[in-house]
């Protein structure tokens, strides 16, 4: 009777690990349309509204815990506050002579006027996050049925929040863009040196900008924006002049090949509750 | 543990709503950017209590159910938490420790499993991951943060599975009374 269960709970083990092996192979041997990510694009249209749900029932619970972190977090964000309303008060009076100038120029070219408008927003609502060191993806309640396809860019009020990475009828995966597979072209400061931007490895929320020109005089508290498309046989995902972050430390190297940028992202992952997807970004 | 529709019905609720907290509660309430979880802590104790066999299925399935978002490969939760449902029931079934405080102890084992198994088969799977000090702050964090949680999350999982076991107190003590071998019977 001891040698039956031994055996039968043995052999359960075995079957289950097995199975789970065979899940991992399959899975990571097909393509992204085969049948297995298939069953998981499936499974989100099914969980994503007991999700959406679900997260509006506990957010209450979220707030109420949140509210303690923020009180704790508040004296200092009020200080970084006060150093920031200063910068960007001395920013402002620049901008201002900065806009006199770009008033007079308008005239004679064709600025963007129209905003984002043109790039075919779409509002959206975030009802999951995983910002976790493994995956930076959010999901949203918007999906194909609105117009959104994979690789449309998502922006917030504050700047660049990421990409789509999947989308089913209604709702959709971004990835953030933390995420190690993020990376675009983009102009740092006034003097809009070009350069690129990706994650930095081993620091989750921290970005590195890398110059083309290692000499560029990029200074902390530059604003990084998106380059856009620079080149038309390879067009950029994201609309050009959308902001990315600002350079928060510079660490000098023993020359300028060794100097890292690293850039505060513009939105906070922690706090995104809305995005918007850019569904026509290419637009001219 | 006794196997019916009503354990398996109780079971399958209890992996769910696990999930769904830690989705859309837990994973949001983050100590030093780290949240808890309450999966392989939820799995671990179906194993203590229900045994290897309920604990392996168990964490099989819940796997297998949070493989199922888009972000996760599929098979490597069910695998991570297969180990985690089995192992948890032995300690129960060789061992049978009495201390009140040993669901501390195999939640925090559990976790540690859990993180360690999981990093290490996404490294295997060459998924490019920060490999830092940070990652181990992270793991470190998260089995501090189920250390905390874990006896409540034990009492919460031992309440639901209760009525299954056979060595239920309550159960006992009905059976006491209905069958007058209570000692204040006899006297």
């Amino acid at each position: 009777m001891h040698d039956k269960a031994v055996r039968r709970r043995r052999a359960v083990l075995v079957v289950l690990v097995a199975a789970s092996l065979i899940l991992l192979t399959a899975y990571y041997g097909e393509s992204s349309d085969g049948r297995l990510h298939g069953v998981q694009r499936t499974a989100l249209s099914v969980l994503g509204p007991i999700q959406d749900g679900a997260s509006r029932v506990f957010k209450p619970v979220r707030d109420l815990f949140g509210w303690f972190g923020d009180t704790i977090d508040a004296k200092d964000q009020r200080d970084k506050a006060v150093e920031q309303r200063d910068a960007y008060r001395a920013q402002l009076v620049k901008a201002q002579q900065d806009l006199a100038e770009a008033r007079q120029r308008a005239q004679l070219n064709t600025a963007d006027a129209e905003g984002m408008s043109k790039y075919g927003p779409v509002d959206a609502r975030v009802y999951v996050r995983s910002p976790s060191t493994w995956y930076q993806q959010v999901q949203i309640n918007k999906g194909l049925d609105d117009g959104i396809h994979r690789g449309d860019p998502v922006i917030n009020g504050a700047g660049l929040v990421g990409k789509v990475a999947d989308a089913t009828g209604s709702h959709a995966v971004v990835t953030l863009i933390t995420d190690q597979s993020f990376a675009t072209s983009v102009f740092a400061g006034d003097q809009r040196h070009a350069g690129s931007i990706t994650p930095a490895i081993g620091a989750p929320g921290d970005l590195l900008y890398e110059p083309v020109d290692a000499t560029a005089n990029v200074r902390e508290g530059d604003l990084i924006y998106t380059a856009g498309t620079t080149d038309d046989r390879l067009r950029s995902r994201y609309p050009p002049a959308i902001l990315v972050g600002t350079v928060r430390r510079v660490d000098l190297g023993e020359g300028d090949l060794d100097k890292r940028i690293h850039v505060q992202p513009a939105a906070d992952f922690l706090q995104l509750d809305m995005v918007q997807v850019l569904t026509n970004p290419n637009a001219a | 543990m006794t196997v019916s529709g009503a354990s398996v019905f109780r079971l399958a609720l209890l992996g769910l709503l696990a999930w769904l907290l830690q989705l859309t509660v837990v994973s949001q309430i983050t100590i030093f950017g780290v949240p808890a979880d309450l999966t392989p802590l939820v799995v671990a104790f179906v194993g203590y209590i229900a045994g290897s066999t309920t604990g392996a299925v168990f964490g099989f399935a819940l796997g297998m159910f949070v493989d199922l978002t888009p972000e996760h490969t599929l098979g490597v939760n069910s695998l991570v938490f297969t180990a985690v449902g089995y192992l948890a029931g032995r300690i129960r079934e060789l061992r049978d420790p009495a201390h009140g405080l040993a669901p501390v102890v195999v939640g925090a084992a559990a976790t540690a499993i859990a993180a360690v198994g999981f990093a290490l088969l996404q490294f295997l799977l060459g998924v490019k991951a920060p490999v830092s000090l940070l990652l181990l702050r992270d793991t470190l964090m998260i089995v501090l943060l189920n250390t905390l949680i874990a006896l409540p999350v034990y009492a919460l999982v031992h309440r639901l599975l209760a009525t299954f076991l056979p060595d239920d107190p309550r159960r006992r003590r009905r059976r006491a009374y209905t069958t007058r071998l209570s000692p204040l019977s006899r006297a």
